[in-house]
């Protein structure tokens, strides 16, 4: 054992030690008057209890000069990791990437328009079948769309308002959805278009505070969520129970997401702390960690290879950082960007990455290169979540202005 | 005691950076490579960045003309 830490317990056993056999005395009704032991209750002031309360403060005053050597031993660490992290950077993303041939004119446009909700658009997710989109809204409305026709399949009506996130089962038979209320439900689709979903609607996650993300793992199963309480959290769909829990963010979580399968049991979150943290969902440790962004961490979305993601937030900056190289490698921004981006998501190669804006526009980036490859105009307020579908063949933001748009 | 609390916080941000400290690390030219074939390799599969003609792209509206 190190000897700061052998010093500590030392001191604790002597406060533990005084304290307990100080109190006894105090205690005995033949050596002093009061009652109550010392440690419950303020007491007489009479000159041994002085004595002894001086004798047991000096000792409690030991512990504070060990939170003054942990704070300093802290900085010495953060100051080491940065310095690891410089050594390792010697060439920027941008400059590996001179070689290759810089991507043409793109000509994206929006296919379809998805009205229907009444409020403004938080949160969607495609279903695997590449055709399905489940969205939500503040006015608590969850509906589920099929992309190609524009039809509304299902609409589930949430007892609270402002569902902030919501995410689509992989079977595609079960949608989850939550936000204002505190808790995620699951709710199973069901083909019989007059059954009332909410009646089988069933409560997985707990929190404290709003949940602003949910996502299935590889299964039905289990679900991931993350909340404005500041933790993120496994859950068991069938129980409900919490399988574990990851806490480390100091502030809100605004957003998460999971690995890409093939790389194991890894997930990010991104919160309003300006950190980014990767965690291990078997122990929940948190294995990564990166603060550069200036400002909440709006979404985070894996790279396809799962060596690297990319974050949006309200510094009006996209940033990726490489998990093997442990540092931020690229950040995408102009200076006539001056609003945050509320959402990413990266193309089926990685070469492209998608941002929607608070400024109502989505700005394509070029991943390698660090340079914006397009610009997309369409919707009237605040873009507030964007998604590529599973295939690739489009991606579908929802707005502030109640529509979600698909672009190909 | 809140001073413990403190104590206790502190011991773990001192360990979570001890931890991360310690991991593994690739230069930074490597792993931008291997971003890079990933990219490259992937290229061809990515229908955004291809672009789908019309009649594979299901969300590219056809104009369909037939005679009644």
């Amino acid at each position: 054992m190190e000897p700061q830490l052998q010093g500590q317990v030392i001191r604790q056993l002597f406060f533990l030690i005084g304290a307990t056999s100080v109190n006894s005395i105090l205690l005995r009704k033949d050596l002093c008057s009061c009652r109550k032991g010392m440690l419950s209750s303020p007491h007489q002031n009479t000159p041994r209890h002085r004595e002894i309360l001086c004798f047991l403060v000096e000792m409690a005053a030991q512990p504070s000069d060990t939170l003054a050597t942990l704070k300093t031993e802290s900085e010495t660490l953060k100051t080491k990791l940065e310095e690891e992290r410089a050594k390792l950077h010697d060439v920027e993303l941008h400059q590996v990437a001179e070689k290759i041939e810089a991507l043409g004119q793109f000509v994206m446009k929006t296919r379809r328009a998805l009205k229907g909700h009444g409020n403004k658009v938080l949160c969607l997710d495609w279903c695997k079948d590449k055709r399905r989109i489940v969205s939500s809204s503040q006015d608590g409305k969850v509906i589920v769309w099929d992309a190609f026709t524009t039809n509304k399949e299902h609409a589930v009506t949430m007892p609270c308002t402002w569902v902030m996130a919501c995410a689509y089962a992989p079977s595609g038979c079960a949608v989850a959805c939550g936000g204002l209320d505190n808790k995620c439900s699951v709710y199973p689709l069901s083909l019989d278009k007059n059954e009332n979903l909410a009646a089988k609607k069933k409560s997985v996650a707990m929190h404290t505070n709003y949940l602003s993300a949910c996502c299935f793992t590889n299964s039905d199963m289990q679900i991931l969520t993350s909340s404005g309480d500041g933790t993120c959290a496994l859950w068991d769909v069938e129980s409900g129970q919490m399988l574990q829990s990851f806490h480390g963010h100091a502030a809100d979580v605004l957003c998460l997401d999971l690995a890409p399968s093939e790389t194991g049991n890894t997930f990010v979150s991104g919160g309003c702390d300006k950190k980014s943290c990767v965690w291990d969902m078997r122990t929940g440790q948190c294995v990564q960690s990166f603060e550069t962004h200036e400002s909440d961490i709006n979404s985070v979305r894996y790279y396809p290879s799962g060596d690297a993601f990319a974050s949006g937030s309200d510094d009006a900056t996209c940033r990726l950082y490489d998990l093997r190289a442990d540092r931020e490698v690229a950040i995408y921004s102009k200076e006539s960007i001056i609003f945050g981006a509320s959402s990413v998501d990266f193309s089926l190669s990685g070469r492209l990455l998608f941002g929607g804006y608070n400024d109502y526009t989505i700005n394509v980036w070029d991943v390698l290169k660090g340079t914006r490859v397009s610009i997309l105009f369409g919707h009237e307020n605040r873009v507030s979540t964007l998604r590529v579908s599973p295939d690739g063949t489009a991606f579908c933001s929802g707005s502030w202005d109640h529509t979600l748009r698909i672009w190909a | 005691m809140s001073g413990s609390s403190n104590i206790v916080a502190m011991k773990k941000i001192v360990q979570q950076l001890r931890f991360e400290a310690n991991i593994n690390r690739v230069k930074v030219s490597q792993a931008a490579a291997d971003l890079q074939q990933f990219c490259i390799q992937n290229a061809l599969q990515d229908p955004l960045l291809t672009g789908v003609s019309s009649s594979t792209n299901p969300f590219r509206t056809q104009k369909v003309c037939s005679f009644l």
